[in-house]
């Protein structure tokens, strides 16, 4: 990684008056989707909430979070992405602002808005005209030279999350080292080991989300 | 002339943040369909499509130009023209999704009386790229040739995304079909001078039931 990030903090504070705009991005099968309705399980009671979820076929994602009504029906939204799931959260991020305007207008006095990426590659990085703040979602099987290689999510994104530690023991993956890469290639920035399986709840990634979401006026 | 303005060009760039590359333009469908295989079939759908979707959209994009260059006025009713002429309801539906991106980029880069009037609003594409293109400076020609030239495009991306065609071999379809834009977009900008109820209304009901399909279908990729 030549890249310096050190500048390329968001500086863009989330803006008073609409819901906190939240990323969450990472590769094919990393646990997006499952983070997704463990947060919504944690936090529905406590924030006004919604999701627009990224698909790369049909409207899977949205579905499994219907299915596991983590969420009324009409709080999640599904947008397709032409085959191109990082365009839709970088590039032009039309459709997903769409979404979100709709939802926010759907439901005045939403405190969050979760923004799940349809499966991507390492180098996928979310807009900062569409996201306020990001979470990067790696998982221990995908291997434990990941951090080490870096790439724009694992290094940019406002909080790394390396999910499915319960399996690193199974897949060989070395769970210290994947910690230290990523210290090293995130210059400081936060990182979370996660499993579902353990604590169903993400309480620390929670208690994240809950730090960036500004407290809603009275 | 000495050339065509940058501001024009960006509005035919297919880097434009305006919701486009989530639309294929019929053409998933038709892969889905087996109708369009490979280069050869896809050159031919597009000819297909240009010649009909495709000249009604340049029209409408050259009418809303000239309208632009008037007084702000509603376009309620060049729109309503629009509505009239896109028989598909999932084709009404992506029109005015990829109207309001357009307008929502066309009114972050330019302002323009045209574009304040459409404000809020989710007008068919050919209304908002005919607004966008009078803002960025462009005149009614222009705008026909940007919704003749774009709907081929888009539709050619989509191809070499959903088949993996060699882009090589796309891009000198396209060129080839160079010819066929020009002509389709000036005839667009000449109708578009005269009433609006007279503007094209050249249909493509084989496009119109592929819209309908797509939306219901299962797996896809593209918004339409």
């Amino acid at each position: 990684m030549g890249g310096h990030f050190g500048s390329d903090e968001h500086t863009a504070s989330p803006v008073v008056g609409r819901a906190l705009r939240l990323g969450i991005g990472g590769p094919v099968g990393s646990g997006k989707t499952a983070l997704t309705a463990a947060l919504c399980r944690s936090l529905r009671d406590e924030l006004d909430l919604a999701v627009v979820t990224n698909d790369i076929y049909t409207t899977e994602d949205a579905d499994f979070l219907r299915r596991e009504a983590v969420l009324a029906d009409d709080r999640i939204t599904a947008v397709r992405t032409g085959a191109c799931p990082h365009t839709a959260i970088r590039d032009d991020i039309s459709a997903n602002l769409d979404a979100v305007e709709e939802l926010e207008a759907r439901h005045p006095g939403l405190d969050l808005v979760i923004v799940e990426s349809g499966g991507d590659n390492l180098t996928a990085l979310f807009s900062r005209g569409l996201a306020d703040r990001q979470i990067f979602v790696l998982d221990v099987a995908g291997g434990d030279d990941v951090p080490r290689k870096g790439g724009l999510g694992v290094a940019a994104a406002d909080l790394l999350v390396i999910n499915k530690t319960d399996l690193a023991e199974f897949v060989g993956s070395d769970l210290a080292l994947m910690e230290s890469d990523a210290a090293r290639v995130r210059d400081g920035r936060p990182v979370i080991l996660n499993s579902l399986r353990t604590d169903p709840a993400a309480t620390g990634i929670a208690a994240w989300v809950r730090s960036v979401v500004p407290v809603a006026a009275p | 002339m000495a050339g065509t303005d940058a501001a024009l060009l960006l509005l035919a760039d297919s880097r434009l943040p305006a919701g486009g590359h989530a639309h294929s333009g019929g053409v998933e469908p038709a892969v889905a369909a087996g109708a369009v295989t490979d280069v050869a079939d896809l050159t031919v759908f597009l000819r297909g499509r240009l010649a009909t979707a495709g000249l009604v959209a340049a029209a409408l994009a050259a009418a809303a130009c000239a309208h632009a260059a008037g007084p702000a006025d509603a376009f309620d009713a060049l729109d309503a023209e629009a509505d009239a002429r896109t028989p598909s309801p999932a084709q009404r539906r992506a029109a005015r999704a990829q109207g309001r991106s357009l307008l929502r980029a066309a009114r972050a880069t330019w302002a323009h009386p045209a574009l304040d009037a459409l404000a809020g609003t989710a007008p068919h594409h050919p209304v908002a790229l005919g607004a966008a293109t009078a803002a960025a400076g462009g005149g009614p020609g222009d705008a026909a040739s940007i919704a003749a030239f774009t709907g081929v495009t888009g539709g050619a991306s989509a191809a070499v995304r959903l088949l993996g065609l060699d882009p090589l071999a796309v891009n000198r379809a396209v060129a080839g079909l160079a010819a066929d834009i020009d002509a389709v977009a000036a005839r667009a900008a000449d109708a578009a001078r005269g009433p609006w109820a007279e503007l094209p209304a050249a249909s493509a009901p084989v496009l119109d039931l592929y819209a309908e399909l797509h939306a219901g279908a299962d797996l896809r990729l593209f918004e339409s």
